[in-house]
Order: C-alpha cells, then sequence, then structure tokens
C-alpha cells in the first residue's frame, strides 16, 4: 500500500500535501497499490474533515495532546510507529520545510532510504523511478530504490504533481491509530508559529517584475537594476543570496523562503535558476532571463534566453526604455 | 563545549558540469570545488558562539570525500579559527543520504559534540538531510533551516525559518544538530595570520568504509526545456533591440 502524509498549515490541508495526494493516487493507480492517507498531529481532526472528499482505501487519524504542537520528535516517532506497524510500500509527503525537518529523522530511525524534492516519476515496468534535481539544476538524475527496501520515503516538489488531479469520491473507511509518546520521546520545545512584520510590499500584485541574482556581483551594482526596473514600471525583487548579503531587503525575495509571484513579466537579471528560487516565479506569465552562462537552469523556463553580460545590457536597455 | 561542524566541497557556480562516462556521476577532471555556501554560514556560527563563550571551547571542521576534491575545504575551515579538522576520506562518490550519514555517524560518535552544525543542504545533490540523519543517529535533538541561534544553559534556542516569511523558536536540549540557513550571519575571510596558523593545527584523516546504498543514481541526464525558448544573443546593441522589440510588441509591457 502507498501512504500519503497530509501536513496541516494554519489549519488547512498544506497546497503540498494536496499534491501529494495527487502523486500518491497516480503512484497506487501504476503500481495497482491501495491508498491510506494519514492525518496526523496538529490540526489532525479538521484535516480529516477536509481530506474526506479524497479517493481513498483507508483515512487514518493518528491524534495526541503531545502533538497538537509540530516537534520532529514527536512526528518522526508517531510517523515511525504507523510506518512500522502498516509496512507501506511507499510514504509519501510534499517537499515542505516541515518534511525537511522530520522526515530525515524517520529515515534514520527504521534504516529507510528517503528520496526527496521529486520532480517527476517515470515507471520501468513496475518499478518506478524518481528523478530530482542534481548541482544546482544544473543537471537532473533518476533514482531508484533498491528492491530490498520494504518501504521508500518520498517528497515532491511542488508543481510536481497538480491537486487539480485528485480523483475524488471519498474513502471506503475511517481508522484511528493508537499513538504512543511518553515525556521523554520529545525533548523539543516549539513555539508557535509567527510572521515578521512586512514591510507593506506585496510584490505578488505586481505585473511587472525585475528580479536580480547573484550575477550582479556587487552591492555597487543595485542601482543600475532600480534604474531599468523603473525604466520599465517593474517593482524590484531578488534571488536569496542578493538578500542574504544584504544588498536588497528580505521582502524583496522570491522564492520557497521568500514570496511566489506570477506576474505578466518577470524579467530576471544574473539569476542561475536554484529551485528555491524557481519555485517561487515559474508561474510568472512571461519569463526574460538574462545570464552570461548559457547552461543556466534558469534558461530551461524563460520564454526569452538573453546570453550576455548584465553589466553592458542593463544600462543600454534601461537608456533606450527612458527615450 | 565541542561544536562540529560539517562541510562539504562542491562544484562552484561557474563549473562546467559534465556528465561522465558512466552516466552515474560528473567528470571531476573540469570542476572546481568550492566550500558549500550554507556551510560557511554554519562555520561562522560557530566560530561566534566559540567567541562569545570562552575560550575553552573547540571548533571542529569535518569534511568526507576525496583527497584532491576537500584538502581545501578543510585548510580554508582552519584559517578561518576552527582549532582542528576530521577528514573522512571516502572516494566512493555515495548519494544516498543515509549512507554517507552513517559514515560520518560512525567516525564522530566517540567525539561527543555537543553541537552539529552543518549548511542546509548542499548544492551538489541537494537532500538537506546529512545534519538531521547524523542527529537521529546519534540521539541528539534536531532543528534544520536556523537563522538565529541563542546559547542557553545545556540548551540552544534556534529560529528556524519556514515557508513565505513565516518563523519558530524551538529549544533543543544538548547535543543537538542543526542546520544553518544561509545570511544567518557574515562569514569571515581568513586572515593571514590564521592561514599561517592553519598548517599548525591537528588535522586527522579517518578511512571511510561506506555501506550498501538504498537508493542509488540510475541515470543523470540534462533536464529539458519546459518552453519554447527563444535565445537572444550577439552583440549588446543588437540584444538591447530585440529586447525592446519583446517589451514593446511582443509583451506590449511598455509603450
Amino acid at each position: 500500500m502507498i501512504l500519503v502524509v497530509l501536513e496541516n498549515q494554519r489549519g488547512n490541508i498544506h497546497a503540498f500535501s494536496r499534491e501529494a495526494v495527487a502523486a500518491g493516487q497516480s503512484l497506487a493507480s501504476k503500481l495497482g497499490m491501495e491508498l491510506s492517507i494519514l492525518c496526523m498531529g496538529e490540526n489532525a481532526s479538521s484535516l480529516k474533515e477536509q481530506a474526506s472528499e479524497y479517493k481513498a482505501k483507508d483515512l487514518i487519524l493518528a491524534e495526541h495532546d503531545m502533538i497538537n504542537t509540530y516537534s520532529a520528535d514527536g512526528y518522526s516517532k508517531v510517523l515511525s510507529d504507523v510506518i512500522t506497524d502498516l509496512s507501506p510500500q511507499y510514504v509519501i509527503m510534499g517537499h515542505s520545510y516541515m518534511v525537511r525537518d522530520f522526515l530525515p529523522r524517520v529515515s534514520a530511525k527504521l534504516n529507510l532510504p528517503f528520496v526527496s524534492d521529486i520532480i517527476s516519476v517515470t515507471y520501468d515496468g513496475d518499478t518506478p523511478a524518481f528523478a530530482r534535481q542534481v548541482f544546482n539544476a544544473k543537471l537532473a538524475t533518476n533514482i531508484e530504490s533498491d528492491a530490498s527496501n520494504n518501504t521508500t520515503l518520498l517528497s515532491f516538489q511542488s508543481a510536481a504533481f497538480s491537486s487539480d488531479d485528485i480523483e475524488l469520491g471519498g474513502s471506503d473507511a475511517a481508522s484511528v491509530f493508537e499513538v504512543n509518546l511518553n515525556n521523554e520521546d520529545i525533548k523539543s520545545i516549539s513555539e508557535p508559529e509567527f510572521q515578521e512584520s512586512s514591510s507593506g510590499v506585496d510584490l505578488t500584485t505586481a505585473d511587472l517584475i525585475v528580479s536580480v541574482g547573484r550575477g550582479i556581483e556587487s552591492e555597487d551594482n543595485i542601482p543600475m537594476v532600480e534604474s531599468l526596473a523603473e525604466a520599465m514600471g517593474a517593482e524590484i525583487a531578488s534571488s536569496r543570496p542578493v538578500v542574504d548579503m544584504g544588498w536588497l531587503p528580505s521582502y524583496r525575495q522570491i522564492g520557497s523562503s521568500g514570496q511566489a509571484v506570477s506576474p505578466k513579466l518577470y524579467f530576471s537579471v544574473g539569476i542561475s535558476g536554484a529551485i528555491q528560487h524557481v519555485v517561487g516565479m515559474k508561474g510568472s506569465k512571461n519569463i526574460i532571463a538574462i545570464n552570461k552562462d548559457e547552461e543556466a537552469p534558469i534558461f530551461e523556463i524563460a520564454d526569452y534566453a538573453v546570453i550576455g553580460d548584465l553589466m553592458e545590457i542593463v544600462p543600454k536597455l534601461t537608456e533606450e526604455l527612458k527615450k | 563545549m565541542k561544536i562540529a561542524v560539517l562541510t562539504k566541497a562542491i562544484p562552484s557556480y561557474e563549473s562546467s558540469i559534465r556528465i561522465d562516462s558512466t552516466s552515474k556521476w560528473i567528470d571531476e577532471a573540469v570542476v572546481n570545488f568550492v566550500v558549500n555556501e550554507s556551510d560557511s554560514y554554519a562555520l561562522e556560527e560557530a566560530l561566534q558562539i566559540k567567541e562569545k563563550l570562552d575560550n575553552s571551547s573547540e571548533v571542529v571542521v569535518i569534511t568526507m570525500g576525496s583527497e584532491d576534491n576537500t584538502s581545501k575545504v578543510l585548510k580554508d575551515g582552519l584559517a578561518k579559527g576552527a582549532d582542528r579538522a576530521i577528514f573522512i576520506k571516502n572516494e566512493d562518490s555515495n548519494t544516498d543520504p543515509l549512507t554517507i550519514a552513517k559514515l560520518f555517524a560512525d567516525n564522530i560518535k566517540d567525539e561527543n559534540f555537543d553541537i552539529i552544525f552543518s549548511g542546509l543542504q548542499s548544492d551538489d545533490l541537494g537532500s538537506g538531510q546529512t545534519g538531521v540523519l547524523i542527529g537521529e543517529m546519534l540521539g541528539m535533538s534536531t532543528a534544520t533551516l536556523g537563522i538565529e541561534t541563542d546559547i542557553q544553559e545545556s540548551k540552544i534556542k534556534v529560529k528556524r525559518e519556514l515557508e513565505s516569511g513565516w518563523f519558530q523558536w524551538v529549544t533543543l536540549p544538548f547535543p543537538a544538530s542543526v542546520s544553518i540557513q544561509s545570511g544567518i550571519n557574515e562569514p569571515r575571510y581568513p586572515s593571514l595570520k590564521g592561514i599561517m596558523g592553519a598548517k599548525r593545527k591537528e588535522s586527522k584523516v579517518i578511512v571511510g568504509q561506506p555501506g550498501l546504498q538504498k537508493q542509488n543514481f540510475i541515470n543523470l541526464f540534462i533536464p529539458k526545456n519546459e518552453k519554447a525558448t527563444e535565445k537572444i544573443e550577439g552583440d549588446v546593441d543588437g540584444i538591447v533591440a530585440k529586447l525592446m522589440d519583446v517589451l514593446k510588441n511582443k509583451l506590449r509591457v511598455v509603450s
């Protein structure tokens, strides 16, 4: 059987978890297996309610006072117990920050492989191969879990599957997993999640975005790109390294740890296109990318790939726009 | 306080990445290896903690891989201020996070570190699992994506980054394995004195014996273009003229 584990995100099923349900249903149908869905921990009974339409064999609830707030200790212990009890062939989750935090713990506890951040699945007969990006998205690889493994843990990158493809029809059964936790199982203490005060800049509503990356080389070159944005009437944004170096404030950051945008035009300047950035902007209607490296992965998703030196192109383009 | 920093040599951003004849790995001969970016932040965090606490604390940089690729990484760590280095020699290009973590865990368990810092993920394989796996294997508490730390009496408080601008504080009792997000601090450059002094510091070599992998690369491949991408290249004036045409006439985003 295949087990999909749902994650709570502030009261709702996490968007990545809905995609994981679509992934699980797809794998189950390709491999002729049954699918169960586990609602565990934080907000579990509400998640179960929200998942009641999903077509599955069993909808499982695992609740306990000690996992009402997420902790890597508690979640990894409970999921390990569920896996030991049910022996699923595959355990599937979205590749969220929470999954990165606790699923490796399950992998180590039970000595099970964890193939993380999968972008697609292909099949050689009944054997699935899981593709993931490597070497900063310059290459991808197909991964096979060894046939000797009873269970393989999988996490899918956002948009690897679409939640529009979820098959509805409800689950055949509902069950409760008896959670066993003791005080000594949970060593770490988690505080409530919080959001830092934002600047009021909402990049998600911008029509035009000029976004700058590591290729800008120096803080001194930021005004050059700001001039381009101004000449186009665009908001300025950036990839993570620019924010890490303090060249732009963090609320300008696009990507998994920043904002996700889908403007009419995303004009990317000196951004290589690491996965963490691309997940925040690949929904843009049009993408123009300037990079001097012809092999930059950003070009794989660009409509217009400008291969050249941004230091020369950007000032000239700004000048033309101002005419 | 004994702090380990796991650091990895990875191909630089500028390196050209070519699939080798086995199609399971890359041609390392044409690659320039550098320190993985988030590992530099992990090292800086450890050094700052040591400086804040007392001089009896110890920072140990640890890496694994082939000698050719990794020697720079340990030298860099020692030059920046780490007290000693451990090199786990392993010529196999292991790709299974469990196999890699086990090699680390088996070879450092006797050190009884209070804290293990690692970068949140390596920019080559990018599994982002090593620090957490080792933590579990050694019975430590764990946290990932640390963006701020605060050392307290026999515990560490970590501000974890969550998605889309959300955060969470977690408090972990020692021993703790914490992965560090880039941007947490400003990594220092090695000083000339540091570079000279690094040569006299202890660097221990352990020959690693990797176990069987539970997951394997079948083949590496170049990702397919998802879109009908139009290439624009050539001289600067030609590129700018073409871009103006796209912006004005095709996308109609400027007038």
